[in-house]
């Protein structure tokens, strides 16, 4: 069973233009707002037709255009959620979910909105109006209302982007349970690298209208291979680099020469690390140690457990008062700052050759 | 004192009121989703009784019923003369009345969230269940508001019903013609009577609407909010 979709459709600012493949694992679709993830999702369940190319789901035709196919929505049975919900506010919550099984005799079809009641935790709403449910009641109700027509795909717009924190791991934890037990070509589409790592195992990464990266998440996580990937999937630290041998580099933004494990594939590039994965080091007077570096302290901001150190590699200079501008992010937990918060300047950093990257533009 | 008037008008307006709903319901259902200059010029055939003289809409029907008009044998084939008879009345205020269905109508579907819409086609519903039971119900209240609409405007039809439907006591002479013809004849009482008649109809129309609407408003709120 798979989904197959090669299209292209032109938008006002961009063309859309897509290929791949989706099993039976979630695959997540990562991008900026306005990158086309929804035009495509929309595409392939029928509601906006693309200008050429061709889409099946398990060897049915829902679109081509040589020869013309465009099976319309109502006949594709693949299962959409919308980023608001879309629950039909005129319906009680059982009235919703059993709106696509009209076909079904009466007592049959309660007994499977039952079920799917059951399923997704909804005991108790069954006679309310969505005006009366919060939002990641309104999700659950329109996962379990396109789980009801049992699709063979089931493609996710943003559906968790519009909840608040708690309910959002609600909503994100009933998701996975249904993953997990649905085994059917899944497409989630968010703008949130967190929510795409943790609800799919593959990963596609969309930038105006072209895929940028696709594959195992871990892989693009660890090794994106363009600097637009590293930025998508939250990499904060990037420089402008200049190759000096196989495995060294300089890194012109950040002022200083590293080492790096992975090859350096050309002449030049960009050189990248996680901010998590700074680590603050004892000096040891030992400063040629392989990719440590004296650092001063630029700004920080705090959030509750964790604080970003904005670092900068050259020493402040006494005849400017300005500070330097911060060329690294750190990120590092509370508990591990106040050790060495009130240590003198300069602090060392050591960006580790194995967790540093290499990336074309 | 002739109360037919009073009877030929709630007759005219009912029946028009059904016909202009049910044509302005499927003019607006058929546009919406349309795109192009074409429907421009759609939109402006379809609002043109609002803003014509009632001559000149009296005139064409006059031209499209009349002796030699091209609808004049269709409905001879139902046995059936227009022109200086009742339809001729219905006729004449359907076609006033038509535009204030069609874009009350319109306005309303295009007030329905469009997700909503999607959601039903993907669920497996043909357009004709997503039009009647996702945004017809949820267009309802603006529907309902352009059916009262219309009532009131066919109520007060007056020049084209005059060209077409003549002034016959008892068959074609409704309140607004009565009224004309009282103050022709210089019978005032008369003429005030029916006009105190026309007023307190059309106002308790236009009142019960907008309260009826504010009655209404929190419901909507609730609907609209996602």
């Amino acid at each position: 069973m798979a989904l197959e979709v090669q299209i292209e459709k032109k938008l006002p600012d961009f063309t859309l233009d897509v290929s791949f493949r989706a099993e039976m694992d979630p695959l997540s679709v990562l991008g900026a707002s306005g990158a086309g993830k929804t035009m495509l999702l929309r595409c392939i369940a029928g509601l906006e037709r693309p200008d050429r190319g061709r889409i099946t789901l398990n060897e049915r035709v829902f679109f081509n255009s040589e020869p013309r196919v465009n099976i319309p929505a109502r006949q594709r049975r693949v299962g959409m959620l919308f980023q608001n919900y879309a629950i039909f506010p005129h319906r009680t919550v059982a009235e919703n979910i059993g709106f696509g099984l009209e076909a079904l005799p009466r007592d049959e079809r309660s007994k499977r909105v039952a079920e799917l009641i059951g399923r997704t935790h909804l005991a108790g709403l069954e006679g309310r109006y969505s005006g009366t449910l919060s939002g990641g009641e309104q999700q659950r109700v329109a996962l379990a209302r396109a789980l009801a027509i049992e699709p063979e795909a089931l493609l996710l717009d943003e559906p968790l982007s519009a909840l608040d924190t708690h309910l959002r791991s609600q909503v994100e934890i009933q998701l996975q349970e249904t993953f997990a037990a649905y085994r059917r070509p899944t497409l989630l589409v968010t703008h949130n690298m967190e929510e795409a790592y943790r609800l799919g195992p593959r990963l596609m990464v969309l930038s105006r209208g072209r895929v940028v990266a696709s594959g195992a998440k871990e892989r693009i996580f660890q090794r994106p291979p363009t600097v637009e990937v590293a930025r998508l999937t939250g990499c904060k630290n990037i420089s402008r680099a200049r190759a000096i041998s196989d495995h060294s580099i300089e890194a012109l933004d950040w002022g200083c020469m590293l080492r790096l494990a992975q090859p350096v594939a050309q002449p030049s590039g960009f050189a990248g690390i996680r901010a998590h994965h700074i680590e603050f080091v004892e000096a040891n007077g030992a400063a040629s140690d392989e990719n440590i570096f004296p650092c001063w302290l630029v700004r920080s901001s705090e959030t509750p457990f964790r604080v970003t150190l904005f670092l900068s590699l050259l020493e402040r200079s006494s005849s400017s008062p300005q500070p330097e501008s911060a060329q690294l992010q750190a990120e590092v937990y509370k508990e591990k700052w106040q050790r060495f918060r009130d240590k003198p300047f300069p602090w060392h950093v050591r960006l580790r050759a194995d967790e540093l990257f290499w990336m074309k533009e | 004192m002739d109360w037919s008037p009073l009877w030929i008008s709630l007759a005219t307006s009912v029946t028009a009121t059904v016909v202009t709903l049910l044509t302005g319901l499927a003019a607006a259902a058929w546009r919406e989703g349309r795109k192009g200059p074409a429907m421009a010029l759609v939109d402006g055939v379809f609002l043109l009784p609002l803003v014509l003289p009632p001559t000149v809409v009296g005139f064409l029907l006059l031209l499209l019923f009349g002796r030699s008009g091209p609808l004049r044998k269709l409905f001879l084939q139902f046995g059936a003369t227009i022109v200086f008879s009742w339809p001729a009345t219905v006729i004449a205020a359907t076609v006033v009345a038509f535009p204030l269905m069609y874009l009350t109508a319109r306005a309303a579907l295009e007030q329905v969230e469009p997700s909503l819409l999607q959601a039903a086609r993907t669920l497996g519903a043909s357009e004709w269940r997503v039009f009647r039971e996702v945004a017809l119900p949820l267009a309802w209240p603006g529907i309902l508001a352009g059916t009262i609409l219309s009532f009131a405007r066919a109520l007060g039809e007056f020049g084209a019903t005059l060209m077409l439907a003549g002034n016959i006591p008892g068959r074609t002479e409704t309140i607004p013609i009565a009224i004309y013809f009282a103050v022709e004849a210089n019978d005032m009482t008369q003429a005030a009577t029916w006009c105190v008649i026309d007023i307190a109809i059309s106002l308790a129309l236009l009142a019960g609407l907008y309260y009826w609407m504010h009655l209404q408003a929190p419901e909507r709120v609730r609907w609209a909010r996602r």
